[in-house]
């Protein structure tokens, strides 16, 4: 049900920024809101449940796990306490969606909370926003307070704000736990997945902040509505975080079905720097790299995944023929070298090496093995580790060497 | 219970074993890291991986619990190949200084290289740098560069003991293990994260730079700190004997008893085997002639202790057995006392100070054969009334056994007064103390190193200990002096070996029927009234 995405579409999650008070409850009641916790009260848990699955809403933090799916996990008629987790610490490098859905629409992820606790069963969330997002945090903490103040939470759902202390890893789902938890922020070992046994021992669910702004709109138009916008596997619309080398960097709203080509050049205003494209990352540092051939591809999950690489965050770091992709890769290893948690063995010792094999090519100090031991060593390390981070980490390591490898045999000697 | 196949053989094993325990039982060792039986799961070194049927990938045996009709395969070529892969990253940062590294010879890096490694290495680039010999407490010192960062001495210190020292901090290849601020790693049981670390991260300060581990012989044997009686290894140094500063016993270790000490042993056990190789080892036979002290033979020691104890009544000879004592030891003291018909005998004598005991191993008795001595049945005096017996002159020959009378609960002058009393004092033990100085007869004795023996600890559990080295001088195992006294006294055939003393003892004492060296074991044997 793909629709042709080059078509403007009505501005969903993004209705309200254009309004300077679209932070506070006054803007956001004018513009409809809350009324889809009003209907969702008049729905069974099941039922709210039933309709995410139906929306095609697929989680928009990275993972792209299909949420309603995720609800479903939690134990029928399970005793003790449930938690819902909102996954605030968005550290994915080119991603800012979340820090302007937190300062422009609270609101609008509490009332989603609002649903998502009542599908779950749960009295209690928690919203953890990354540690330097401190005006974000402001903006969502006082909108949580005019929601206590209206009588929206308090009343069977309780919200606690968590500030980060700034790690990456702490936005990995179960990172963000044991961070939560006062740990140290590590990666726990599934099973026991989160929906089982998470948040202080109990089923928590925890979804991205964009994710759940979507669901009051699910409920209030329908998940045929919602499914329709996206394409045949993923439902609505989701914010793209442009950046690098384009005329308009910045936020923008389009249909999970939109394509590479068009938010480049339609929506962000084309390339700078000498304006001829030379790669994209699409999904955030995580992602595969594509080359200037290859961005006819839809952004939804599977149409990345496809293409190679993943929607993972949605930021889109656009890079002109001016950029070395080697130094790119040297900061993009450098900063998976900085972030690891130190937790796996290949993990914790493999960034740190790969960063120094990159940095030393970059500086002409490199050894003609040294691009095939990297991808060796990035092969081997996949998928071996607790956490996502390290595959998250071998996308930029292998694309950026096999797409590019010619640029960085020429920077190094004999090679 | 499930049952699973394991590379090809078929097993049954209860719910909730998970694959590396699962295979341990077929003999298959699947190489591991950071897995510890008696610590929580971390995954961590992602070391264990196995291929299971219908799983797309390689999946961590730690945390993989059995289910009904699941295929594992430990060898396949991706495992194999994934196994060296973590065997590399394991090593890239590793400072490689196996020479003047402690655990060499015992150093799981160096195993599983060699098992499972063997490639060559590609990382030529400067390696991460961290703190090196850094004393964390009285016992353990660490170097952060050889860690692997498997996190099991934290997970010791949060789980086992709940002290809560350690932690990992920073970050990715800068992580390292350390105390927190403020702390120190001086819990009762600090020197169990030496034995469980992989690597040689963690060390013992006792035993830095002392011996290379492959000079060292090993001999199954029980620690004689208390009445736990947990088991140990002692590890003696015999080819090196200039290494060490000549110190025999060069370390003790803990040996796996599920109903005893677990994996682990007390740092006052642990560290508290000094006395085997210290100045204060009597190491001949003696005799005091006025101010003189003079070495004699046995041949010579042996009929005049037995003279002596001939030479007076039976009421005027005075007994203060130990505790330490084993049982054999008991038991040929119980005869010999029959045979002269001595009934003043007592092993008891308080502390001057109860000693330490907590909730996990430490008993406050801090003798390893109380319990055995109850058993065999001796004497049934009092020990301070055989005391005021010599003082009060009524018993002439005192006959003390490893007891320094002035460090325990008495009054020091109601104890010289009996030792002074005495016309005869006789001491056995393996070392001096202020009470042998009185004695006028010395019995040198065999520390439990260099002897075999068996003790019954608190809970009636009959443990043997074994010969790792011979006597130091000329002492004898103590059941081998009372043999020899008893063979003069009596004309009675001496036992030959520990064993012998213990197959009569358990054919005289119910509480040990049907006991032997055999059904004891390595694991040891409850006596017939500990019995469930």
């Amino acid at each position: 049900m793909s629709q042709s995405a080059a078509e403007p579409i009505e501005p969903i999650l993004t209705r309200n920024f254009g309004r300077p008070d679209s932070h506070t409850l006054t803007a956001y009641r004018e513009t409809g809101g809350y009324t889809g916790w009003a209907k969702a009260l008049a729905l069974e848990p099941a039922a709210i449940t039933d309709a995410v699955k139906r929306s095609n809403l697929r989680g928009l933090g990275g993972a792209g796990f299909p949420t309603g799916t995720k609800w479903s996990f939690v134990p029928k008629g399970h005793a003790g306490p449930i938690y819902l987790v909102i996954n605030a610490d968005e550290g994915e490098p080119g991603t800012v969606k979340d820090r302007y859905l937190l300062e422009r629409d609270p609101h609008a992820l509490i009332e989603g909370m609002l649903i998502a606790a009542r599908a779950i069963g749960s009295r209690l969330a928690f919203v953890y926003v990354r540690g330097e997002y401190v005006a974000p945090w402001r903006r969502f903490s006082a909108a949580v307070r005019e929601a206590y103040d209206a009588g929206y939470l308090g009343r069977g759902l309780d919200v606690v704000v968590h500030r980060g202390a700034g790690a990456y890893i702490c936005g990995e789902e179960t990172g963000l736990i044991s961070s939560l938890e006062g740990r140290k922020g590590w990666p726990k070992l599934k099973p026991p997945f989160p929906a089982i046994k998470g948040a202080f021992g109990a089923p928590t669910i925890v979804n991205n902040v964009e994710t759940i702004c979507q669901v009051p709109h699910i409920v209030n138009r329908g998940p045929e509505w919602f499914a329709a916008l996206g394409t045949q596997t993923q439902g609505g619309t989701r914010l793209y975080s442009v950046s690098g080398r384009v005329r308009r960097s910045g936020v923008y709203e389009a249909s999970v079905g939109v394509t590479l080509r068009q938010l480049i050049y339609e929506h962000a205003g084309g390339v700078t720097g000498n304006g001829r494209l030379k790669a994209v990352v699409p999904g955030g540092a995580s992602a595969a790299i594509l080359r200037a051939d290859e961005i006819d591809v839809t952004m939804d999950v599977d149409g990345l995944r496809n293409a190679g690489t993943m929607a993972g965050s949605a930021g889109v770091i656009v890079m002109d023929e001016t950029v070395s992709i080697p130094d790119a890769l040297r900061v993009v290893a450098r900063f998976y070298a900085h972030e690891s948690c130190g937790q796996c063995t290949p993990c914790r010792e493999t960034t740190g090496w790969i960063y120094r094999m990159t940095e030393r090519i970059v500086e002409g100090r490199g050894r003609k093995e040294d691009l095939d031991t990297i991808l060796d060593v990035a092969r081997r390390g996949t998928g071996t580790t607790i956490c996502a981070f390290y595959d998250g980490a071998v996308g930029p390591y292998i694309s950026y060497i096999e797409k590019f490898r010619a640029e960085f045999e020429a920077l190094i000697p004999h090679a | 219970m499930p049952k699973l196949t394991i590379d090809g053989r078929p097993l049954e094993v209860p719910p909730g074993t998970n694959l590396i325990e699962a295979a341990r039982r077929l003999g298959i060792e699947i190489p591991h890291y950071c897995y510890h039986p008696a610590l929580s799961i971390a995954g961590q070194c992602r070391l264990c991986v196995v291929d299971i049927e219908k799983v797309p990938r390689p999946q961590v045996a730690c945390n993989t619990v059995v289910a009904e009709g699941m295929v594992v395969h430990t060898e396949t070529e991706r495992v194999l190949e994934t196994r060296k892969s973590i065997m590399e990253f394991h090593l890239i940062n590793h400072p490689l200084d196996c020479p003047v590294c402690d655990q060499a010879g015992e150093c799981w890096l160096q195993i599983y290289y060699m098992k499972h490694g063997l490639y060559d290495p590609r990382m030529v680039d400067e390696k991460v740098h961290k703190p090196k010999a850094v004393p964390l407490g009285p016992h353990v010192i660490l170097d952060a560069e050889r860690c692997i960062l498997c996190s099991r001495c934290v997970r010791f210190c949060d789980e086992v003991t709940g002290t809560s020292e350690l932690g990992i901090f920073h970050r990715g290849d800068r992580s390292e293990i350390g105390l927190f601020p403020g702390q120190e790693l001086a819990n009762k049981y600090s020197g169990n994260v030496v034995d469980i670390c992989p690597v040689g991260a963690l060390t013992d300060r006792d035993f830095r730079f002392q011996v290379r581990v492959w000079y060292l012989d090993t001999q199954k044997s029980i620690c004689p700190g208390c009445a736990r009686g947990c088991n140990i290894e002692v590890h003696v140094s015999r080819r090196r004997v200039h290494h060490a500063e000549g110190r025999r016993v060069v370390r003790l270790k803990p040996r796996f008893n599920e109903a005893v000490n677990k994996w682990w042993i007390c740092d006052a056990g642990r560290y508290g085997s000094a006395f085997v190789d210290g100045d204060t080892r009597l190491q001949a036979p003696a005799r005091r002639d006025g101010e003189k002290t003079l070495e004699v033979a046995w041949t010579e020691m042996i009929p005049l202790a037995a003279g002596r104890l001939r030479g007076y009544r039976a009421d005027e000879i005075g007994i203060l057995a130990s505790p330490k004592l084993s049982n054999e030891d008991l038991f040929l003291l119980r005869r010999l006392c029959d045979a002269l018909g001595v009934g003043a005998v007592d092993y008891r004598v308080p502390p001057a100070r109860p000693g330490d005991e907590d909730d996990f191993l430490i008993r406050a008795d801090k003798n390893a054969n109380t319990r055995g001595a109850e058993l065999v049945g001796l004497g049934g005096a009092d020990s301070r009334a055989i005391l005021a017996a010599a003082r009060e002159r009524r018993v002439k020959c005192l006959w003390i056994f490893c007891h320094d009378l002035l460090a325990s609960a008495w009054p020091e002058g109601e104890v010289l007064d009996g030792l002074l009393g005495a016309e005869t004092v006789i001491f056995q033990g393996t070392n001096a103390n202020p009470t042998s100085a009185y004695a006028h007869l010395v019995l040198p004795a065999a520390a439990y190193p260099e002897r075999e023996g068996t003790w019954t600890n608190f809970e009636g559990r009959v443990q043997r200990f074994r010969q790792a080295l011979p006597p130091l001088g000329r002492a004898l195992p103590d059941w081998e002096i009372l043999g020899r006294l008893l063979q003069e006294v009596q004309g009675a055939p001496r036992p030959a070996r520990a064993e012998d003393c213990f197959r009569d003892l358990a054919a005289t004492v119910p509480a040990f029927a049907g006991m032997s060296y055999r059904s004891i074991g390595d694991a040891g044997q409850l006596v017939q009234t500990a019995r469930p």
